[in-house]
């Protein structure tokens, strides 16, 4: 330390001082990199477990004429007696069994598809068809000799042999994103769920905005302030608390009991999800008409607009980007809730994507938790590939609510 | 309707000029809640004159000026007693609508409060709301005959688009002038309209002030006693709710009555 009159040893408890704060920003330091940890965890776990879910694998098989002239207008035994003709070896009832194992149940569409396309009739071709759950999963895995053990014998000699001919390949799994559920792996897919949820948070959007932007605009602006309406903003403010799973009995107990409205619906669900976010639209909305100047709403009282008009023409706009953003992170996490669509019924196994607002539908995060449930290995992909799917929608909501406030936002 | 005839059988004349007075406050009493701010206000205000209303902070003269558009209406807690009447016309009448009132006492506030729009909507919002122009012509033409008015003309004549927000301070203040006169009120009240500005914006506006009067009843609250003594005819000073003196800001200036106007614009109160 110099004697410098001007340095800090010149004021007692000033060093100590220092070393507070010091220490203070690497607590801060440490907890950012502790939380940031995590999620990149999380995601880049997430990540690599579900990627898988968007590829799928396919093995080519030899199709001969002949089958095809003896079996053509069933496909499905077709296909059983083209496995059959590309393994000769499998013999027996459990030979057979684990031959026709290697190919995805429901492969027979491929192939009586690609026959209605054909053109001419070549004595031999090539078909690649999708392979069953079990050999994709142990395809992405890598065929070592851990993951062939799970296979029988006679499967595993014919996964090694298919995979030294170069007779598997990888495409992009389409099905993933647009086929319903299914208790098969390889057919199962989130397109259902998908639709699901956009039809759920549409209902949602419309009930939750126009409710929740007028009951704010009234309570705000042109409610008397007494009593009563400040025990409505208490309750309002405690609302936004509750437990999402008491909406989902509200809405059992109300909407599908009382109302009588179709059970599992985007329909029920949605209203569900509208009560639930309501609470937190009107705080925000209210805070962001809280936050516009009282001087802009006076001023256009001064030149004699009346107190609906200065609010419509300018208390409105400016705390429009404020109650969109409120409005789409309520969406977002209408969108990520699972209990409340439970007690609806949404969870339910529903193979069919819905096509309107009253059919039985399901929603991405329920699906999560549906397949996180089944024991096949391939779901397991599933559940990281739907929750994927999940936090790309919800980025998108989010991002839309950033650019829908930068568009908006007025400078005063 | 109240009969102007019979208050003023009542009350004499408190302010001497010639003419008759444009406005006319009679006994006026405000409190909020509990806590009366104001004390029995007797005062007329000339017709196409500067009136200034000058006294320390707090002592009600900003609440008088919002007592005579009604803007006080929007605190729940407020409430007014006595008369106003414009024209003999009583302002806290029944019958009277806000909006109509507004429409002809015009508004200036403290801080510069144009709306986040184009310059040029800042100006057209208010004759559209009323419904003043034929056409869009008409309204073109409006716009910039306030603008002219508030001597902003010359300056934005040619970004009538870019935001009213985007002007220095005095010429904000300025827009709002040119806001405020769009409709065509008969009175103008500023509310310490240049407490914001700096000393060459504040001379801009108290030019303005000068060349308004021709045409507008103008009420000014002000801080500044130099202000006051340059733009105002008449001066009215408030000292703790009371109205203390009234009259020419001349004679108010150099010959002030009471000793409280006396020991204030020498600086000893305030």
């Amino acid at each position: 330390m110099t004697d410098h009159p001007l340095s800090k040893a010149a004021l007692p408890g000033l060093a100590a001082r220092y070393r507070a704060e010091s220490r203070f920003k690497n607590y801060g330091k440490i907890a950012v990199i502790f939380s940031l940890a995590f999620l990149s965890f999380l995601i880049v776990g997430i990540g690599f477990k579900g990627v898988g879910a968007f590829v799928k694998t396919e093995v080519r098989l030899e199709v001969s004429q002949e089958l095809i002239a003896e079996y053509g207008d069933d496909s499905f035994t077709l296909l059983r007696k083209t496995v059959l003709y590309n393994f000769p070896d499998a013999k027996g009832r459990s030979g057979r069994k684990a031959a026709y194992n290697m190919v995805a149940a429901g492969a027979e569409e491929t192939l009586a598809e690609k026959l209605s396309m054909m053109e001419g009739s070549p004595s031999k071709f090539d078909l690649w068809l999708p392979t069953s759950d079990d050999v994709d999963i142990a395809r992405k895995d890598g065929l070592t000799e851990e993951v062939l053990n799970r296979f029988p014998e006679v499967q595993r000699a014919w996964l090694i042999s298919l995979d030294k001919q170069e007779r598997f390949r990888t495409r992009f799994n389409v099905g993933f994103l647009t086929n319903g559920d299914s208790r098969d792996a390889e057919r199962a897919g989130i397109g259902g769920a998908l639709m699901g949820s956009i039809f759920t948070l549409l209902v949602c959007l419309v009930f939750s905005f126009t409710i929740g932007i007028l009951a704010a605009i009234y309570l705000e602006e042109f409610a008397p302030k007494n009593k009563f309406t400040t025990f409505l903003e208490i309750n309002i403010n405690n609302l936004a608390t509750v437990p999402s799973i008491i909406f989902g009995l509200l809405g059992l107990a109300v909407f599908l009991n009382v109302f009588g409205m179709p059970r599992s619906s985007s329909l029920a669900g949605g209203m569900v999800l509208a009560l639930m976010t309501l609470p937190t639209i009107i705080i925000s909305s209210r805070v962001s008409l809280q936050a516009v100047p009282p001087s802009i709403k006076e001023a256009a009282l001064g030149i004699g607009a009346s107190h609906v008009q200065a609010v419509f023409h300018h208390a409105l706009p400016l705390a429009l980007p404020g109650m969109l953003t409120g409005t789409i992170l309520g969406m977002s996490r209408a969108l990520g809730e699972t209990a409340p669509l439970m007690m609806i019924g949404m969870v339910a196994f529903i193979a069919d994507a819905p096509t309107s607002f009253t059919d039985p539908a399901s929603a991405l995060p329920v699906q999560v938790f549906l397949w996180s449930d089944s024991p096949e290995r391939a779901f397991a992909e599933k559940t990281a590939g739907a929750i994927l799917v999940l936090l790309v929608f919800l980025v998108l909501m989010n991002l839309t609510a950033i650019i829908l406030r930068k568009r908006l936002e007025k400078k005063w | 309707m109240v009969n102007l005839m019979t208050v003023q059988q009542v009350v004499s004349k408190p302010m001497a000029f010639d003419g008759t007075p444009k406005i006319i406050a009679r006994d006026v009493c405000v409190s909020y809640g509990d806590r009366q701010v104001l004390h029995n206000i007797n005062l007329d205000i000339p017709q196409r004159r500067v009136t200034a209303l000058i006294g320390p902070s707090g002592c009600g003269k900003t609440t008088f000026l919002r007592c005579i558009n009604r803007m006080n209406d929007l605190i729940s807690i407020c409430k007014v007693t006595g008369t106003i009447m414009m024209d003999s016309a009583d302002v806290y009448h029944a019958d009277v609508d806000v909006e109509v009132l507004r429409r002809r006492i015009g508004m200036v506030f403290q801080k510069p409060n144009p709306f986040p729009k184009s310059i040029y909507e800042n100006v057209a919002y208010g004759i559209k709301l009323h419904g003043l122009s034929i056409d869009k012509a008409d309204l073109d033409a409006r716009v910039e005959k306030s603008l002219r008015r508030a001597g902003l003309w010359d300056e934005v004549s040619d970004r009538l688009d870019s935001p009213g927000t985007g002007l220095s301070g005095g010429q904000q203040q300025r827009l709002c002038i040119a806001r405020a006169i769009a409709i065509e009120p008969d009175v103008i009240l500023m509310d310490e309209p240049c407490s914001a500005l700096d000393p060459i914006a504040t001379a801009r506006i108290e030019e303005l002030i000068h060349e308004l009067k021709e045409k507008f009843t103008i009420i000014i609250v002000t801080h500044s006693m130099q202000q006051a003594a340059r733009v105002s005819d008449y001066t009215a000073f408030f000292h703790l709710g009371d109205l203390v003196e009234q009259g020419e800001t001349e004679i108010l200036f150099t010959n002030p009555k009471d000793e409280r106007t006396e020991s204030y614009i020498t600086g000893r109160i305030g």
